[in-house]
């Protein structure tokens, strides 16, 4: 069996030998998150890679995780040469990731322990002759397709000669050219200005390397991986913030190329109606929201209700806090009527709070990683994301902000992350981690001091690929909870508080003044008409008597025209004959 | 080239106190060979009591000197008597193999 593997292992180096002269750039995935990523691809396949930084940058975690990475995924043995550590040191060191290395058995991960102990007597010049060839068995044996020399500045400098490390740093390359195994060598350099020529000799000889520093910056240690070389690939040669998680080193690259093809249409609610129908209805799913502002400007509130109603929907969401602790806030929330409490009791929100000041944004930025992979929220709310900024450098704040900006975007989660500025112009503030520019919407909340009063003021600076109120509002904190108030824009001025007050008092006032005035117009006017009416019937009556009287003075005039007529009848008939029978008629008919 | 393995019984007084000395070298690379050439020198003229020494050659045997925890070559241990003794390099400074090996110097 044993023979049948070394069969199997010297085969694949002379194949790898013969593809390396056809396919000159084949890369192997580190599984490293990130480096993949910077390097297009990963590492130089059958080919060395230099690796050196200073003590504590990463170089032991870096080797070790690619060689995890390559046991696990790609069953692909190794070899682990340690001139610094032990073993046993290595896979102690190793227990904060998981990696359970001590369940990896040494036909997949070899250790040789190339430490020269201190008790051993140095008598004249030595090489590395014998150890590469019992590596060369050991890797028949195995398989093994990747080799770390770990430290192995540790072992030129007992040389004790410039010349003699040279020679064995060619003896190592020769040795790995035709081993056709991927290495890695990783190498101590110490920031000093003279480096020893020998660094930059292996840089030479390697096909790729990396540098892994680390530095302190507002008395916090903050850590970088910056590629220098790597022959015949392009590569992103900036200086990139590296971090810590719990599946080995992550690199911390914000892809601009990888920006997620999604773009949900669906609206959640911010958690009260005045401020979802000032942007349209919501924030889209997914989206991320930033709301700035001065302290006391009711951020957390805001935030707090979000978590609050994604909850009340039913969906998962996670609360980081970088002010205050997690008790202070679900009281504090309470006393605006959002209660936290059931949501945390139901195991739908999670609530996690952590000091900034003495954690590099780095340790940061994998612990929320670590939270959002074990809580799986589709809502998050950092508050405030500016803490970030306190802790180390502005560099890599700044980046390890935007990477988690993308990195929850691409997850397909809304954030909401609130941001504390330290002056009230919007557009002034929020620069420090220029999340600003990454955030989908933006809500700016500020003071207006005016008539002895200090009113909190909403605005929505932008709201991408939604029409939104270019109005400021003025926002209410009550124990019932949260409101807005439409302002009023007097003279130029906004109202807001006892003069917005005021000023609908005084609406209401005139209001009810217009109405009584009103009413007593209608009243007046019916009296108006009442009396007119009256006069109508009035002068009706008159008309009807005027016209009965017109009809009595016709009549009369009618008889007395008659009554003269038949009286001169009478007379003539008197004249003409004293018989005269007829004429009485008309005598009897006469009124007087 | 073959594995060389060379045994140097002189002057043993039958007692069992043999020094174990074990040299492991690289082929015929200069300092291995140049090694050989030193602790054969000293054995000749240095070494009074008796000695087993084996040179084992770590392209043929890596196995042997991985066992035996060698890291570079040439390196020569002593096994008996204790304490144990790990010299690296090829042997030039014979006063330090001396020392090392714990014999006795037998020039004045």
């Amino acid at each position: 069996m044993l023979f049948q593997f070394r069969l199997e292992g010297s085969a694949e180096i002379a194949k790898s030998g013969m593809t390396r002269s056809v396919q000159p750039l084949a890369k192997l995935i580190t599984g490293i998150e990130g480096f993949d990523q910077l390097s297009h691809g990963g590492l130089p396949r059958n080919r060395t890679t230099l690796l050196f930084g200073g003590p504590g940058a990463g170089k032991t975690v870096f080797a070790m995780n690619c060689l995890v990475n390559a046991v696990r995924v790609h069953r692909a043995p190794g070899i682990f040469v340690a001139f610094e550590e032990t073993p046993s040191q290595i896979i102690a060191n190793s227990a904060g990731f998981d990696w359970r290395l001590e369940s990896i058995s040494d036909k997949q991960i070899y250790y040789l322990d190339a430490r020269l102990s201190r008790e051993v007597v140095k008598a004249g010049d030595f090489d590395l002759a014998g150890m590469l060839a019992m590596l060369a068995a050991k890797q028949a044996e195995i398989g093994a397709q990747w080799i770390v020399f770990d430290g192995i500045d540790v072992l030129l400098t007992q040389l004790r000669n410039p010349a003699a490390e040279v020679d064995e740093i060619y003896r190592i390359r020769d040795w790995l050219d035709d081993s056709g195994l991927t290495a890695i060598v990783t190498a101590k350099s110490e920031d000093r200005p003279h480096e020893p020529v020998q660094y930059g000799f292996m840089q030479f000889m390697a096909d790729c390397v990396v540098q892994l520093g680390r530095r302190q910056e507002n008395r916090v240690a903050s850590q970088f991986l910056q590629m220098m070389k790597y022959r015949g690939s392009g590569f992103s040669a900036a200086e990139f913030p590296v971090t810590f998680g719990p599946s080995g080193i992550e690199v911390i690259v914000v892809d601009s190329t990888a920006a997620s093809d999604r773009a949900p249409t669906q609206r959640i609610s911010l958690g009260f109606e005045g401020l979802d129908a000032l942007l349209g209805g919501g924030v889209y799913c997914g989206s991320s929201t930033l709301i700035s502002g001065l302290p006391g400007t009711a951020k957390t509130t805001l935030a707090g209700k979000f978590v609050d109603t994604a909850c009340a929907r039913g969906e998962r969401a996670l609360y980081v806090s970088y002010d205050e602790g997690v008790a202070q806030i679900v009281r504090n929330l309470g006393s605006v009527g959002i209660a936290l409490k059931k949501h945390v009791a139901s195991g739908l929100l999670q609530m996690f709070s952590a000091r900034t000041e003495t954690t590099s944004p780095e340790e940061l930025f994998s612990k929320l990683k670590s939270l959002i992979g074990e809580h799986r929220p589709s809502c998050v709310v950092i508050d405030p994301l500016s803490a970030i900024a306190r802790s180390g450098s502005s560099f890599s704040a700044r980046s390890v902000a935007s990477r988690f900006v993308h990195m929850v975007k691409d997850s397909g989660i809304s954030l909401l992350v609130t941001a504390l500025s330290e002056a009230d112009d919007p557009v002034a503030e929020s620069t420090t981690l220029q999340i600003s520019t990454i955030a989908d919407t933006w809500i700016h909340l500020s003071y207006l001091v005016s008539s002895g009063e200090r009113n909190r003021a909403l605005t929505i600076v932008k709201s991408r690929g939604t029409a939104h109120s270019n109005q400021v509002r003025e926002l209410i904190l009550s124990k019932s909870g949260l409101s807005l108030a439409d302002v009023y824009a007097a003279g130029g001025e906004v109202l807001m508080g006892t003069r917005r007050w005021e000023k609908e008092a005084d609406a209401i006032d005139s209001r009810s003044r217009q109405l009584v005035e009103s009413e007593a117009k209608r009243r007046e006017l019916n009296h108006a008409m009442a009396r007119t009416e009256a006069e109508i019937k009035v002068l009706q009556l008159d008309l009807e008597r005027q016209r009965a009287d017109l009809k009595v003075s016709s009549t009369e005039a009618l008889s007395r025209d008659a009554s003269s007529q038949s009286r001169e009848a009478g007379l003539r008939t008197k004249r003409e004959s004293p018989t005269g029978n007829s004429s009485r008629k008309p005598r009897s008919k006469r009124p007087r | 080239m073959s594995a060389r393995r060379r045994r140097s019984e002189a002057k043993g007084d039958g007692s069992g106190n043999v020094a174990v000395l074990r040299l492991y070298v690289a082929g015929d690379a200069p300092n291995s060979t140049q090694a050989i050439v030193n602790l054969e020198a000293i054995c000749r003229e240095h070494l009074t009591d008796a000695y087993d020494l084996e040179i084992i050659d770590v392209l043929e045997h890596p196995q042997r000197a991985m066992a035996a925890g060698i890291v570079v070559t040439p390196t020569l241990t002593k096994a008996y008597p204790l304490p144990t003794a790990q010299i690296v390099g090829n042997l030039s400074d014979k006063r330090r193999v001396l020392l090392a090996i714990g014999a006795r110097s037998q020039e004045p």
